[in-house]
């Protein structure tokens, strides 16, 4: 870049250097396939839930007596009103299906393995603040759903130890979810996404740092990147139109398909509906709840199923690169988990009356937690095999060069940190 | 020298830890009104009894009234009801029938469930929570999971024969 202006700005901010490292000449592997097309869309679906979200906080009133009917007031006396509330429920089912796609895309790859932890573990803060942003969201139209999603969620906190029963009142601000939390709710719902683009700002400098996987899983030779501009910037773009067209279509033809029907009858906290479920990116997890008898097992259950992505790094012990791609019985274990999920989502929308539901969720679960346990044992075993089987001479050279890199970079790291004392 | 130096050093740390451990105390102090703003307002506070006219609950009735923002369930029990209710304790959180009443053809219990917190349905003897499956006997007594504990009983009391007051024992 040059010109006056510009040339006028650099010696105060560092505008040029900073577009030419993080963009026209940003190194990315030049292999990336679709599947890395979802951070970018999920950056996407997070700028539309923002636009949409504050102009519909315009015409939304936190406050249980009016907030229903401000909802049919957005619905069908303000301009556009019905767009951005559809764009807003479909962007949260939306955001949810590329942040899935997202993970499930980084285990398959391996992604998460070293020096990309780091990386892993603020995506794995991303997706908790996306879920509590999804639920407290979920409570401002104030429909039966909301209210008795809301209700179900903030008892968990009751098998706090001690002080569980207080934990809930303060977190309610009332003895059942009543006025005080729908204002708390808005108000938070109104600040998370602002915390999430904080995150959002760190997570991608982590992966400016380490930069991206590809699918070979090597770290590619620098004749081998191309610059992230104009390339991916394209693929992305071209990447958008696909996930545009999909996200247009639930909102301008289906866009009550996702929506329950329950939640268009207005809160009742004397009468609970027959069946109550939870949005369909909830129900793995709430099956997982369901799935444990005892209440607080129950809630842990639930906890840890969100929070396994996280141990990946440590209980994936395999050096073959590439993930699934080289190492078939991770790739089973890979479609076996996906399939679990389904599962689980499928017993979460059932009602819990029925005992086989009950059994199989149970089952469901437990293989839920076994296929991470499994994962330190199976990688190791399949690392051999794949070694005695005979891998081609130049992986076998990568892995033994990744692992004198790895010991030569912690021998320079400290000696730098020699020299610095 | 030296002594003095690290006398100085010594000063220096201890001023360091004192400041940062009051500084500490007063961020910390600072926090208490913003986390106690979100407990219960005094007006919430201030819905904390509700009078119920029992003359036209039938037997075998059961009428729900608001309190605390909570259902709470008010069922007449009928001869048979009470019988079945004594002749067992409970399965889950065993508890006597004659403990959670006061006069047994009544039966006063806050229509949460101890699970989730959804409101049970009244579905022939007791009630069954559609919401994650737990069943309650006449007694409010959770006689299958996954609720842990039974029904809670609202502090309550007979004002005459025929009205009490919830909120107040």
């Amino acid at each position: 870049m040059s010109g006056p202006i510009i040339n006028w700005i650099d010696k105060r901010f560092p505008l040029t250097s900073f577009v030419k490292h993080e963009l026209t000449d940003y190194p990315t592997p030049r292999n990336l396939s679709y599947w890395w097309n979802f951070g970018f869309l999920a950056g996407i679906v997070l700028v539309l839930q923002v636009a949409t979200g504050i102009f519909l906080a315009m015409h939304y009133k936190a406050d249980s007596t009016l907030a229903f009917d401000s909802i049919q007031h957005i619905m069908r006396e303000v301009n556009y009103g019905w767009l951005l509330r559809y764009m807003h429920a479909t962007g949260a089912s939306a955001f949810f299906f590329v942040i899935f796609v997202h993970m499930a895309r980084t285990l398959y790859y391996g992604s998460f393995r070293a020096p990309r932890e780091l990386l892993w573990w603020t995506g794995q803060g991303l997706l908790l603040m996306l879920m509590a942003t999804a639920f407290m969201g979920y409570l401002l139209p104030w429909g039966q759903m909301s209210f008795w999603g809301a209700t179900v969620i903030t008892n968990l906190f009751k098998v706090t130890p001690f002080i569980g029963e207080n934990v809930v009142i303060w977190l309610r601000g009332d003895y059942s979810v009543g006025d005080d939390t729908l204002t708390r709710f808005f108000s938070l719902h109104y600040l998370f996404p602002f915390l999430i683009i904080g995150a959002v700002i760190v997570h991608l400098v982590a992966l400016h740092t380490v930069k991206s996987s590809n699918p070979s899983g090597i770290d590619l030779k620098d004749k081998d990147n191309i610059p992230f501009h104009p390339y991916f910037t394209a693929k992305d773009l071209y990447g958008l139109g696909i996930f545009l067209i999909v996200y247009s279509v639930f909102v301008f033809f289906m866009p009550n398909s996702l929506i329950e029907p329950a939640n268009n009858i207005p809160a009742n906290p004397m009468v609970t509906p027959s069946h109550i479920v939870p949005e369909w990116y909830f129900l793995p997890f709430y099956a997982i709840l369901r799935s444990v008898p005892n209440m607080f097992g129950g809630v842990v259950a639930m906890a840890l199923s969100v929070m396994m992505f996280a141990f990946m790094p440590f209980l994936d012990r395999s050096r073959i690169p590439g993930g699934a791609r080289y190492r078939p019985i991770y790739r089973i274990q890979f479609y076996l988990f996906l399939l679990d999920m389904l599962v689980l989502g499928y017993v979460g929308y059932k009602p819990p009356t029925n005992p086989s539901i009950v059994v199989v969720g149970q089952v469901a679960t437990l293989c839920y937690f076994a296929s991470f346990f499994v994962v330190p044992f199976v990688s190791k075993i399949e690392e051999r095999w794949l070694i005695k089987r005979g891998l081609p001479a130049g992986i076998m050279e990568l892995m033994e060069r990744e692992k004198r890199d790895l010991e030569n970079r912690t021998q320079e790291h400290r000696r730098r940190k020699g020299d610095l004392v | 020298m030296e002594d003095d130096v690290k006398g100085e050093g010594n000063r220096r740390n201890f001023l360091i830890k004192l400041t940062s451990v009051v500084g500490g105390a007063g961020v910390a102090a600072a926090c208490v009104p913003f986390v106690a703003s979100m407990n219960p307002t005094s007006d919430v506070l201030a819905k904390a009894e509700t009078e119920v006219d029992l003359s036209n609950i039938p037997p075998g009735g059961v009428h729900t009234v608001a309190w605390e923002g909570q259902p709470v369930f008010v069922l007449h029990r009928t001869p048979e009801d009470i019988a079945a209710a004594q002749a067992s304790n409970g399965v889950i959180d065993p508890e006597p029938d004659a403990k959670r009443v006061i006069k047994p053809e009544w039966l006063v219990v806050i229509g949460v469930c101890t699970h989730m917190g959804c409101v049970p349905t009244k579905e022939g003897p007791g009630w069954t929570c559609h919401c994650h499956g737990s069943q309650y006997d006449d007694s409010g007594r959770v006689v299958r999971g996954p609720a842990p504990k039974n029904l809670a009983v609202p502090p309550y009391h007979f004002e005459t024969a025929n009205k009490i007051i919830i909120g107040k024992a």
